[in-house]
């Protein structure tokens, strides 16, 4: 989907990654650069819509859903409801990320890995893998065009994986064409821009691999 | 002289002086509340200020000892200069008179000696002042203070330095009830204005005119080649320059951009075929290169100085026999302020010369000539008192010591700039200083301020004084890096550079800066490395120097010229131009917009003679652009100059109408204001003031990134969650000027009534040809970009064999 959402309808299975909830409060907490306490509610309401729009029944938060430990406790009590409402009368299933290992007190499913055969959903793409559905790198690809460069989120995609653009609102990224995610992506990969509706392109790669 | 000591008379006799007439009334006027002396460069209009107070200070028989008068100038520089400059008569004639300066290069020992026994006369800043006000000591130090000089404050009044300065005198005043003003200004369009905004409400302010001597001698620089079509080098004209440099003994050379200086600068060196002494001055200069050129000058060994609005105020140099302007003046007032720097012997003419920099130029300049002969300056009236000032005077207020809000109130308000401040305004600004408003109140960084049970306020924590102390002023830096000369341990410091510059670089690239070329090596915690680079041409510095829009006043006179059937007293080159402008199209007028829409190079493009400013301008080419989106029309960016704004796109547009919906534009620039980067840069001017967003904390300095990236997401916090914040409506206000300058795109729409002439064209014409070799294009993201976009990522699959 053109928000960074993957959805797959013969499951009605909505999946995102890296929402980094509560961001701007552990920014504050570690005395870093101040950020505004609104980007969980932005993030939520784009969830909530892409929920709606469509009529998922099972969600997968493809880990980094907090920012941190602390920060998943530290929700506010309006996010917490707003998460319990979303969640009501749906699969909810946390995969574990760097950012937030182990349970959390916050409803839905915990696990390191999900697996719905053929599919592997899981936080950190891993090499060899195939049908492998992770996050965590916040990929992001540029297209030269006549009117100079756009850059976006981008889904990277090839037979074997498809690696999430990060769903949270104050996220950064990592180009495609780092040496990083083009050792992870097979030489036909295609790199799927995010925006009013996704756009693929041969996934740019780094020079020499 | 009748009121003149014997040791003045005879001091002034020794050195076959006289005393000026204006520096007569100025003694005359000495017991009044306040005076404004107006009068030009080299009038001996600062000794004018000094006089009252020196004789009122010698002629104590007592020696209380104190602080008698207070001199408040817009530079450091001219605080140290001033000092030396009193220190002569105060030497002859055997004073008993103590001058000091304090700014913030003072070593602080002698800072808290100041504080504790502070000298007869102190020279100091309006940020530095402001500071003083904000210690809890502020009541003994100022104790017995007589007179306050106020020392350009033309220049002050034109920024918020001056709306600070004057909450500050405000509570001087409230300290020293006899405190006396005296304002020094160089000719101003308004008097009056400038009067009730140093005196406030409660004094009638005395204004006195110095003899103006002798009109100028100035005039176009005639040259053999005719000026480019666009551009702002002048490179054209530096063999002409260099004849006129090498004919007088010293010229300053002006340009209206740092950049323009260094390229010029460069490019007379490679000419000066004669080693003529030519050196260098602006801004982001280091400040001892700046220093070593002053010193130089003051010394006359050179024969030119290539300088930028760095030399505007300040220092008064005998010897500048001639004043060259490079570029348009884009402000008439101005311009006659820099001719004034030539010949500072009074009653001697100022000798200048303008040179365009382009075709359009040669008009524009020619226009400001006339506005010059005329008499004719040029500037805006003064909008009420901003509240982000406001705001940090009410921190510096509480650092200070616990304040009754209504008293403050009273204070503030007695302020010229703020006499019609209301309650409310007051109150917003006091709730947003205690709470942070209404999105933010959840935060403890944002509650600065709490009211006591006796219903005095006081700071919540004592210890947020030193941070707001550190974050005192109103000067908006941009955002620079140091640049160094590579060295094993910290090489020469050259200047600065603005970050977006630096971050632009790459190892091996050139740039000019102090007029020598240099390669960028690497960037180290803050500091930009570089080495020696001979002979190459360089990639130039876009440091940004100050982007002047051309006058609401000036522009008029540019549209009355053009309305003329011909043109006999401008440049043959120029006068062809515009009359195949009139053949081919149509010439723009007063009364209506002209629209030129025309296919060319693959892409439509429209032209808007809206002649508002280039910062108005800009911003017309914003809001057209989001309702040509709107439309359809898939606009791809668009360029603006003073006069137009040129917007490029994938479809042509064949009516204006509802483009130039006045209430189409205002709503759009409502909507707009949601997310555009120069909004985010006037909140963030705004916030840092009003203390929303502190620049300088205890760790460490913030770079301009961090600083942008936080207060580009409160800005949308604020937008999305608080609309009505305090700040949001500070940034509205300031909208209709400055950067976005809302306000003159109004005018344009009132003066036209909103009518417009739309001429579909099968080519460029004349008059927008230049405006495809104008630099910092704008690109549009909309429907343009998503279908250019689509186009090419269609194409790279094509071409990897995955679609057909």
């Amino acid at each position: 989907m053109g928000s960074g959402a993957l959805f797959l309808p013969e499951h009605h299975l909505l999946c995102v990654s890296d929402l980094h909830l509560g961001k701007s409060e552990r920014r504050a907490r570690q005395g870093m650069a101040q950020l505004p306490p609104y980007e969980t509610r932005d993030t939520l309401s784009r969830l909530e819509a892409d929920i709606t729009a469509t009529k998922a029944t099972t969600i997968i938060c493809l880990g980094d859903s907090f920012d941190d430990r602390a920060a998943a406790e530290a929700l506010g009590d309006e996010e917490k409801l707003w998460l319990k409402t979303l969640q009501a009368g749906r699969g909810w299933v946390w995969i574990e990320g760097n950012h937030d290992p182990g349970p959390l007190d916050l409803g839905g499913m915990h696990v390191a890995e999900f697996i719905l055969p053929p599919l592997t959903f899981r936080h950190i793409a891993q090499v060899d893998q195939t049908g492998e559905i992770s996050g965590h790198y916040h990929p992001k690809a540029s297209v030269r065009t006549r009117a100079g460069t756009v850059t976006r989120p981008a889904f990277l995609t090839d037979s074997n994986k498809i690696i999430l653009p990060a769903y949270g609102t104050y996220t950064g990224g990592l180009y495609a064409h780092s040496s990083v995610l083009s050792d992870l992506m097979q030489p036909t990969a295609l790199a799927v821009l995010t925006g009013s509706h996704p756009l693929p392109v041969p996934m740019p790669r780094h020079p020499g691999r | 002289m009748r009121g003149v000591p014997k040791t003045f008379a005879d001091w002034f006799a020794t050195r076959g002086w006289h005393i000026h007439p204006h520096q007569r009334d100025m003694l005359d006027h000495a017991q009044d509340p306040a005076t404004l002396l107006i009068a030009p460069t080299g009038g001996g209009k600062t000794l004018a200020g000094f006089l009252p107070s020196l004789i009122e200070l010698s002629s104590k028989t007592t020696e209380p000892g104190g602080l008698h008068t207070l001199y408040i100038s817009p530079l450091k520089a001219l605080a140290a200069d001033i000092r030396r400059n009193l220190m002569t008569p105060i030497d002859e004639m055997r004073l008993p008179i103590r001058v000091e300066d304090r700014t913030g290069d003072t070593p602080s020992s002698r800072k808290r000696r100041q504080r504790a026994d502070p000298p007869h006369i102190l020279l100091t800043t309006p940020e530095s002042l402001a500071l003083l006000t904000s210690y809890e000591d502020a009541p003994r130090m100022f104790a017995g203070l007589q007179r306050v000089i106020i020392d350009e404050v033309h220049a002050l009044a034109e920024s918020k330095r001056g709306d600070q300065l004057m909450l500050a005198l405000s509570r001087l005043q409230g300290l020293c009830p006899g405190l006396r003003r005296v304002g020094l200004s160089a000719t101003v369009e308004d008097p009056q204005a400038i009067a009730s905004f140093m005196s406030g409400a409660a004094a009638p302010c005395a204004i006195l005119q110095a003899d103006p001597g002798p009109d100028p001698d100035i005039a176009m620089l005639d040259t053999e080649t005719p000026p480019p079509w666009a551009g702002g080098g002048a490179a054209y004209a530096i063999p002409t320059v260099l004849e006129h440099v090498k004919a007088h003994k010293t010229t300053l050379i002006f340009h209206n951009t740092r950049a323009q200086a260094e390229l010029f600068f460069h490019n007379l060196w490679l000419v000066n075929d004669a080693a003529l002494p030519i050196g260098i001055h602006h801004g982001s200069l280091d400040r001892q290169q700046r220093e070593r050129v002053e010193a130089a000058m003051q010394r006359g060994e050179l024969r030119a100085i290539v300088c930028t609005g760095s030399l505007d105020l300040g220092i008064d140099w005998g010897d500048v026999d001639l004043v060259i302007q490079i570029g348009a003046p884009k402000n008439v007032k101005r311009l006659v302020q820099r001719i004034g720097r030539a010949n500072h012997r009074y009653n001697a003419p100022s000798k200048a010369l303008l040179v365009p920099a382009n075709r359009f130029e040669v008009v524009e300049c020619r226009a400001a000539l006339q506005a010059v002969r005329a008499h004719d300056l040029d500037g805006d009236p003064r909008g009420p008192g901003p509240l982000d000032v406001l705001c940090q005077h009410i921190l510096i207020a509480a650092c200070a010591g616990p304040f009754e809000a209504g008293q403050l109130y009273h204070e503030v308000t007695q302020a010229g700039p703020y006499t019609s401040l209301t309650q409310d305004a007051f109150d917003a600004c006091l709730d947003f200083c205690a709470t942070g408003g209404y999105a933010l109140r959840a935060y403890d960084q944002w509650q600065r301020l709490q009211k006591r049970p006796d219903g005095m306020w006081q700071l919540r924590d004592p210890r947020s004084a030193r941070l707001i102390r550190m974050n005192i002023g109103t000067i908006q830096d941009t955002d620079t890096l140091k640049v160094r000369m590579r060295r094993a341990r910290g090489g020469k410091p050259l200047g600065e550079i603005e970050e977006g510059f630096a971050a632009s670089l790459t190892p091996g690239d050139t740039f000019l800066i102090g007029g020598q070329i240099v390669r960028f090596d690497a960037l180290r915690e803050m500091v930009v490395e570089v080495s020696r680079d001979a002979g190459r041409t360089p990639k130039i510095a876009t440091f940004m120097g100050t982007k002047f829009a051309t006058s609401t006043q000036l522009s008029d006179r540019i549209l009355a010229m053009l309305a003329q059937d011909d043109w006999p007293d401008l440049p043959d080159h120029t006068r062809d131009w515009l009359d195949l402008q009139q053949q081919v199209s149509r010439l723009p007028s007063k009364g209506r917009i002209l629209i030129e829409s025309f296919p060319h190079d693959r892409r439509e493009h429209i032209c808007v003679y809206g002649f508002a400013g280039r910062n108005a301008q800009q911003t017309l080419g914003l809001l057209l652009t989001k309702r040509m989106e709107e439309l359809g029309l898939a606009p791809l960016g668009f360029v603006a100059t003073d006069y137009a704004t040129m917007i490029w796109g994938l479809e042509p547009v064949v009516s204006a109408e509802a483009l130039f919906d006045p209430t189409g534009l205002r709503d759009g620039l409502d909507t707009w204001l949601a997310g555009n980067a120069l909004i985010k840069r006037t909140f963030r001017a705004s916030a840092t003031i009003a203390g929303l967003i502190q620049r300088n904390t205890p760790q460490a300095r913030k770079s301009g990134r961090q600083a942008t990236f936080s207060s580009d997401i409160l800005y949308d916090t604020l937008a999305k969650y608080d609309p009505d914040h305090l700040l949001l409506d500070i940034t509205r206000q300031e909208a209709m000027r400055g950067l976005i300058d809302f306000g003159r795109i109004e005018d344009m729409l009132s003066r036209s009534r909103g009518q417009t002439t739309l001429l579909r064209l099968p080519r460029v014409t004349p008059l927008a040809a230049p405006l495809f070799l104008e630099a910092g294009r704008t690109p549009v993201k909309g429907a343009a970009q998503e279908r250019l976009l689509e186009e090419e990522t269609r194409r790279l699959m094509q071409a990897a064999g995955l679609e057909t």
